[in-house]
């Protein structure tokens, strides 16, 4: 959050009240946390017989420079890796950090205490981290286009809670165009539009028929699981040639994808993963460095004051939306062709409400919904991986974990969360 | 309602609407467009259906691939793929003039969309009642699963009569809704942490929580290879009203009870009318000497509650083949529920009319489905629909060249997440 037009009153001094506290509620978390780590991670029977935990870092057959296996023991590893998150909480309610050593801190302790997780998780089996990370990414990449879709929406000043339907939208179409021409690129460009259409429905219903937005965004959710549930009963059911398998090849990237454990995660994905990279890189530098950026960040901010610049408000909020959908559109692209996965009802599967999750985890800025979105992505990872390890926690916990996060955030014990002063606020002339 | 007229009144005489008074809605919501906009949008939500179901039907397109040869097949192609889903659309919901030979023959449908609207008022009024205290509850399938899984529990551990074990079940219903939807007004209260974000987090939250409980030693049923939760006893069911071979239960007296309820704590009760308070103007609620916090909590645990009783008759009704918990055990009525609310505008009897038109909408779709062929899946898209040309009356007066009282009618004014 670079700039605050309006600061709000009440809930500002709120939680500057809160913040004086805070550091006790946090710091004895992030205390008691590691202390439970501790008694669960480093003390636990699973790591009990000086079991070794490893973790490799090849995928299978791939190419490239290896690196050899790393196996810890796992109970003295465990053990550790708690005490650290022990001390950072200590620290954090002793020298009441704030700022960059505040953010180190936290990243500090949540680094650890997933590794120690990991190592009690892999005692006496062996995890393939590269894979872990991989599915991160693929998890982590419908996430990140829906929250940029979230982050131009919002930030322009009309909130979107139907990113959800967009995908959908965006999964259909670009399944059903890519099997009826059989070209994945007509699937793609149609998938996009897919979701751009709904993204103009939201504009049109939102500032020119100023219909209450999380209402509308609820409705046009329930419009799309149901015009894509019927058109999917009704056409692809019967005829599986409108609901093809396929999928764009992987494009290794000379060099760099031949690089340990980053090479084949980053470097080595399909032609949606790349344009997902290159459109956080547009977003970000266009709503910081640009003019569109300031206008846009303006009219969410304070449409009356933009408007009396010249800046025509409305219309920013409509190019602003239908671009978002168009980004998200290409988020349900990645659900089906993007993941070599054929249509299904439903197949979104609230992916669209993480994404929301993670623009706000994110404060509504572009780098830092990426981060929410990979952090939730590598839960979902560690989820799907932790399975054939046989752990004693369901999983059903750890993918929880983004909206239990998502809901710590916005009680402001994560720090305070803004959106932009006029979200969701349709603006008209007096 | 006498109150409700008032703002009829401001909007008719051109009072620009304040920006910013999402609170507002709830009154402006029952003040709203006349019901012809409410008429003309069911009309046009169904035209929508109907093009839809000409575009997927093989003939009708097949036929329209040779349109300007011969225009009259085409046409007729369409209007028989139309005419033969509404009218099983008909017979599903009301009357089906094919097998009505005995009287419960003929009562059959119209029991079927009771059964069908039974969950949905009390959804409507869950919604409905959270809109009036200025509060959007998003949370409804979170609720309702918590409700459910509470009710379960209940009503396979509990070995008693059924004088016993039926309210008990229920009020367990009743319980876990409410304590899942009034955590959410008390952190809003708290921490000011928006009720749509936390709402929409807890659902996810609990559908995970269910997925997992339906697959763990204490629920699931050992005899089902699925994972199901074990049923619930027969004495905590709730009983048919006419006879077995009618799916109508108890549960719609209870819903009936439930209207009863919301209209005397919204219209005589001194907590309704610190709700409706709270919801119209927080401020002027503030300097009455009200609690704005204790306000918001106490909607969400009412409207929680009876989203709950949306679980409990979802698990103890007879829409439920074996009385147990699945994983779509919510089926999407959480959602449901607040177009029903929208439709009926946020008061009491309002829902029911909108429950009952969704409810054979349900039923009807389900024999659209059996006869004609055409996926259910239509009545989400017509419903989804009806409430959005119903938020937007200057869109549906345009369409049909109406001349009404304006734009600023909508009434469905926005705060932001801040707000």
């Amino acid at each position: 959050m670079s700039d605050t037009l309006t600061p709000s009153a009440g809930p500002a001094a709120a939680t500057a009240a809160a913040t004086d506290r805070g550091h006790w509620y946090v710091g004895g978390a992030m205390t008691l946390a590691g202390l439970y780590g501790l008694w669960a991670f480093g003390l636990g029977s699973r790591t009990d017989d000086g079991a070794q935990a490893t973790f490799s870092w090849n995928l299978v057959g791939g190419q490239g420079l290896q690196v050899p296996d790393l196996t810890v023991p796992a109970a003295p590893t465990a053990i550790v890796l708690s005490l650290v998150c022990v001390a950072v909480g200590l620290l954090r309610i002793a020298l009441r950090l704030t700022g960059r050593r505040r953010v180190a801190a936290t990243t500090v302790h949540l680094v650890a205490f997933v590794a120690a997780f990991l190592v009690w998780a892999t005692a006496g089996h062996s995890l393939n981290f590269t894979s872990v990370l991989n599915a991160t990414v693929l998890a982590a990449t419908p996430l990140i286009l829906g929250a940029l879709c979230g982050v131009l929406c919002e930030r322009s000043g009309v909130i979107n809670v139907a990113i959800e339907g967009q995908f959908l939208v965006g999964a259909f179409a670009a399944a059903f165009f890519a099997s009826i021409t059989d070209s994945l690129w007509v699937g793609l460009v149609a998938g996009c539009l897919g979701g751009g259409l709904l993204g103009a429905m939201l504009a049109v219903f939102a500032n020119r028929y100023l219909v209450q937005q999380v209402v509308l965004g609820v409705v046009i959710n329930l419009f799309a699981a149901g015009l894509t549930g019927f058109l999917y009963e009704r056409l692809m059911q019967t005829n599986p040639e409108y609901n093809k398998t396929m999928t764009f090849g992987a494009i290794d990237i000379p060099l760099l994808s031949d690089l340990p454990v980053i090479g084949p995660v980053l470097f080595g994905q399909n032609i949606v993963f790349y344009l997902m990279i290159v459109l956080i890189a547009v977003v970000q530098i266009g709503l910081f460095h640009t003019r569109w950026g300031l206008r846009t960040r303006a009219v969410g901010e304070h449409p009356t004051a933009a408007d009396t610049v010249g800046i025509r408000v409305v219309g920013m909020r409509y190019c602003n939306v239908i671009l978002g959908g168009l980004i998200a559109g290409l988020g349900g692209v990645w659900l089906t062709i993007g993941l070599n996965i054929t249509f299904n009802k439903n197949m979104a599967a609230g992916q669209g409400f993480i994404a929301l999750a993670a623009l706000i985890f994110g404060r509504w800025s572009p780098l830092g919904a990426v981060s929410a979105a990979l952090l939730f992505g590598f839960a979902g990872g560690v989820s799907v991986s932790l399975q054939p390890l046989e752990t004693p926690v369901p999983t059903a916990f750890l993918s929880m974990t983004p909206y239990l996060a998502t809901i710590f955030a916005v009680a402001g014990l994560v720090g305070a969360v803004r959106a932009p002063a006029a979200d969701g606020i349709p603006y008209t002339k007096r | 309602m006498s109150e409700q007229a008032a703002p009829v009144k401001d909007t008719a005489t051109g009072e620009p609407p304040r920006p910013g008074r999402f609170r507002r809605l709830a009154a402006q919501i029952a003040a709203g467009p006349p019901w012809v906009v409410t008429v003309l949008s069911i009309l046009l939500a169904m035209l929508v259906g109907a093009v839809l179901i000409i575009a997927s039907d093989q003939e009708a397109t097949a036929a329209f691939g040779y349109f300007f040869a011969r225009p009259g097949d085409s046409i007729s192609a369409s209007w028989d793929a139309v005419s033969t889903a509404y009218q099983a659309l008909l017979r599903g919901a009301i009357f089906n003039p094919d097998s009505a030979s005995t009287v419960t023959d003929a009562l059959r449908p119209i029991s079927e969309t009771l059964t069908e609207a039974t969950p949905l008022i009390f959804g409507g009024l869950a919604v409905g009642l959270a809109f009036r205290a200025g509060l959007f509850n998003i949370g409804g399938q979170g609720q309702l699963i918590m409700g459910a899984i509470a009710t379960t529990w209940v009503g396979f551990t509990l070995d008693a009569p059924a004088v016993i074990a039926l309210p008990a079940a229920i009020l367990a219903g009743l319980g876990g809704g409410a304590l899942y939807g009034g955590l959410v007004g008390w952190l809003k209260a708290r921490t000011g942490a928006h009720e749509v974000i936390v709402t929409i987090m807890l659902n996810y939250v609990a559908f995970l929580l269910l997925g997992y409980l339906i697959g763990s030693e204490a629920f699931r049923d050992p005899d089902n290879p699925q994972p199901v939760s074990k049923p619930v006893n027969e004495a905590a069911r709730l009983p048919h009203l006419f006879g077995d071979s009618l799916r109508v239960n108890a549960g719609l007296l209870l819903a009936l009870a439930a209207v009863v309820f919301a209209w005397w704590l919204l219209n005589r009760s001194t907590l309704g009318f610190q709700l409706r308070t709270v919801g119209a103007n927080p401020n002027a609620a503030r300097t009455a000497g009200m609690s704005v916090g204790y306000g918001q909590t106490m909607a969400m645990l009412i409207s929680g509650g009876l989203m709950g009783l949306v679980g409990v008759s979802q698990v103890l009704g007879t829409a439920n083949a074996n009385n147990a918990l699945t994983q779509q055990i919510d089926a999407g009525l959480g959602f449901t529920a607040i177009t029903v609310a929208l439709l009926g505008r946020a008061s009491p009897v309002g829902t029911v009319a909108a429950a009952l038109l969704f409810g054979a909408l349900q039923a009807g779709g389900r024999e659209m489905q059996a006869a004609a062929g055409v996926s259910i899946e239509i009545v989400t898209v017509i419903q989804a629909l009806i409430v959005l040309f119903v938020a937007a009356p200057a869109l549906v007066r345009g369409i049909f060249r109406l001349r009404g009282e304006g734009e600023g009618s909508t009434g469905l004014l926005a705060k932001g997440w801040n707000g």
